[in-house]
C-alpha cells in the first residue's frame, strides 16, 4: 500500500452499495447505500465494511475478557468499573470462592483489580461479569495502564504479532483486556519500556508499518 | 468518581523507593511545557498551555465597570475556572464544585498578590470607571498539575491582552489615552484584519504588566516529594503544595492541599525546587510573549 495512514470517515459518509458489501459495525443502511454512523477508521473486510471508532468508551460484548476495578462490595455482590458506560455486577455465585452472606469484603474490596469475563449484557445494557473460568482471577502486582478500547486490536496485532513482539523484547507478562486496560508485570525497567511502546502504538494507531516502528523502539530501549 | 486501583498505587510506590517515576522523570523534573498565545481571536487575550498531556486554555475579557469602594482608583480582576466533563471522567457539568473554585482561587491569588497587573493604570475615573479584567480558564485535558498549567495560561493570556479601547466612547477614550500617556505608556502600531478581511492599522495598548509570578506544584506520597505530578501521582498523593515565586526569588503565594503533612525540610526543598523550575518557566513565558 502506498498510503501511510488508514482512511478516516465521518458520520454520513458514503461507503458503498449493499449489493457489493455487507454493513458491519459503525455503519447504517439507507436506500440500499451504506453510510458511516460514527467518526472512525474505515475497515473493509469483504464482504463486511466496518467503521472502528477513533475514541470512546468500551462497548461490552458477551464473552469478552476484561480488566475491572472493584468499586464497591455489597452484601452478596460487587460492583466493578470496567471502563464501560455503566458499572458491572459480579455476583457471589460467579466467583470461585464460597462467600458467606455479608463477607464479600474478605475476598474483594474497593481498589482491587480483577481479570473477568462478560457473562451477559441485557437489553438495558445491564452488565454481569464472572470470575468462574480459566485464567480469571484477582490481579496482584504489576502495573495497569488504560488506552482507548478502539486501540486494543492494534496493540494485539494480526494474530497477536504486536503483543508477542512486546513480550519478546520486554520479557514481561502482558494481558490486554478488551476494555482497553492493560496489565503488565515484569522487571520495573522493562515494564516502563513496554508502557512506552504501548503509548507509541496508541499515538500512531492509524499508520501502516507500525510493527516495524515498535520493534525499532524496543530495540533502542533494550 | 473513578477509583484508583491498589496495584497502580503499589507500582508507583515501588518505583518511588528506587528513586524513579512511572514516566521516567526524576523527582524534580518538570514535563515539557508548551505555551501558545493568541489562540482565540475574539478574546482580548488568550493562550493555550500544555504540560505533558494536560491542556488548558485561558481567555481574557475586559469591560468598563465600577471600582470597589475600598480601592476607588484600581482596576478589578476576577478569575473563573471551568472543569468540563470532556477533560476527565471525574469532572461533571453544572455549577463549579470545590476543586474548580480552589483552582480559580489559587490562580487568582498568584496573580493578584504578585501585583503582576498594574491595577492603578486600569483606572479611567477614580470611583467611577475602571477596567474589569475577566480571566476565564478552561481545562481541555486533565493529566495532573492543573494549578501550574492554569496559572501559566492565565499569565500568557494577560501578556498578550490588548485593551479594547475602541469600545469606549470617544470622550472616555481620549481621556484614557491621555492618562496612559502621562504614565508613559505608548501604543504599539499593529496591522490587523478587520471584519471585511482588509488590513487595517490600529494603535494597540496592552495591559500594563509587571514581573510574572510562576507557580510550581509538588505533591508528596509515600515520603517522597515530586514536582509537577501526573494524574496517577495526584490520585495517590497525600499532600500538595503550590508555591508562586517571582524573579527576585520571593514567595508571592502558597497553597497547601489534601490531608497529609509536610516536614520543615520538605517544604524548604519544595521552595528551592520551585525557584529553579520557576526560572525556567519564566524564561519560556517571556519568550512566548516576545519580551
Amino acid at each position: 500500500m502506498t498510503k501511510s495512514t488508514r482512511e478516516i470517515v465521518i458520520p454520513s459518509q458514503y461507503l458503498g452499495e449493499t449489493s457489493e458489501f455487507k454493513a458491519g459495525r459503525g455503519t447504517l443502511i439507507d436506500h440500499g447505500k451504506i453510510y458511516a454512523k460514527i467518526l472512525g477508521v474505515l475497515n473493509k473486510h469483504p464482504p463486511y465494511v466496518n467503521v472502528v471508532p477513533l475514541k470512546g468508551r468500551y462497548d461490552p460484548v458477551e464473552g469478552d475478557t476484561i480488566i475491572g476495578f472493584v468499586e464497591q462490595a455489597m452484601s452478596s455482590s460487587w460492583l466493578a468499573d470496567i471502563n464501560a458506560p455503566y458499572p458491572a455486577l459480579l455476583h457471589v455465585s460467579e466467583v470461585p470462592w464460597r462467600v458467606d452472606f455479608g463477607e464479600t469484603e474478605k475476598y474483594l474490596n474497593t481498589g482491587d483489580t480483577i481479570m473477568a469475563k462478560i457473562l451477559s449484557v441485557d437489553v438495558e445494557r445491564k452488565l454481569n461479569i464472572t470470575l468462574k473460568d480459566r485464567n480469571l482471577y484477582k490481579i496482584q502486582g504489576g502495573h495497569i495502564i488504560t488506552v482507548g478500547p478502539s486501540k486494543v486490536p492494534r496493540i494485539i496485532g494480526k494474530k497477536g504479532s504486536m503483543i508477542n513482539l512486546l513480550k519478546k523484547y520486554t520479557r514481561c507478562r502482558i494481558f490486554v483486556g478488551k476494555n482497553g486496560r492493560i496489565w503488565i508485570d515484569g522487571e520495573d525497567l522493562q515494564v516502563s519500556n513496554a508502557v512506552q511502546a504501548i503509548r507509541l502504538i496508541e499515538r500512531e494507531s492509524i499508520s501502516y508499518g507500525l510493527t516495524d516502528k515498535v520493534e525499532e523502539l524496543l530495540k533502542s530501549l533494550s | 468518581m473513578t477509583i484508583s486501583p491498589t496495584i497502580k498505587k503499589n507500582y508507583l510506590q515501588k518505583l518511588a523507593e528506587q528513586n524513579k517515576r512511572s514516566d521516567g522523570r526524576k523527582f524534580s523534573d518538570y514535563r515539557p511545557v508548551s505555551i501558545e498565545p493568541g489562540v482565540i481571536s475574539k478574546a482580548e487575550g488568550s493562550a493555550r498551555v500544555k504540560i505533558g498531556n494536560t491542556q488548558v486554555v485561558a481567555g481574557i475579557k475586559m469591560v468598563m465597570g465600577e471600582p470597589y469602594p475600598d480601592t476607588p482608583d484600581a482596576g478589578v480582576m476576577t478569575t473563573a475556572a471551568e472543569l468540563i466533563p470532556l477533560a476527565s471522567p471525574d469532572f461533571e457539568a453544572g455549577p463549579p464544585r470545590g476543586n474548580a473554585i480552589e483552582l480559580a482561587r489559587v490562580v487568582d491569588r498568584g496573580i493578584r498578590e504578585s501585583n503582576v497587573i498594574d491595577f492603578e493604570k486600569l483606572c479611567l475615573e477614580p470611583g467611577e470607571k475602571i477596567w474589569v479584567v475577566f480571566i476565564d480558564i478552561h481545562i481541555i485535558d486533565y493529566d495532573g498539575n492543573l494549578f501550574d498549567a492554569a496559572s501559566l495560561a492565565a499569565l500568557a493570556a494577560l501578556y498578550g491582552a490588548r485593551m479594547p479601547i475602541e469600545r469606549l466612547e470617544e470622550e472616555d477614550r481620549n481621556a484614557y489615552i491621555k492618562k496612559l500617556d502621562d504614565f508613559g505608556i505608548k501604543p504599539v502600531e499593529e496591522t490587523v484584519k478587520n471584519k471585511a478581511g482588509d488590513e487595517e492599522k490600529v494603535m494597540s495598548y496592552y495591559i500594563p504588566m509587571r514581573e510574572p509570578p510562576i507557580s510550581c506544584t509538588s505533591v508528596k506520597f509515600n515520603d517522597v516529594v515530586v514536582v509537577d505530578p501526573s494524574l496517577d501521582e495526584e490520585e495517590i498523593a497525600e499532600a500538595r503544595l503550590t508555591v508562586s515565586t517571582d524573579s527576585n526569588g520571593s514567595i508571592r503565594a502558597m497553597q497547601k492541599g489534601l490531608n497529609g503533612s509536610f516536614t520543615l525540610e520538605e517544604i524548604k526543598k519544595i521552595i528551592k525546587d520551585s525557584l529553579v523550575t520557576g526560572d525556567a518557566l519564566r524564561k519560556q513565558l517571556n519568550e512566548s510573549a516576545g519580551r
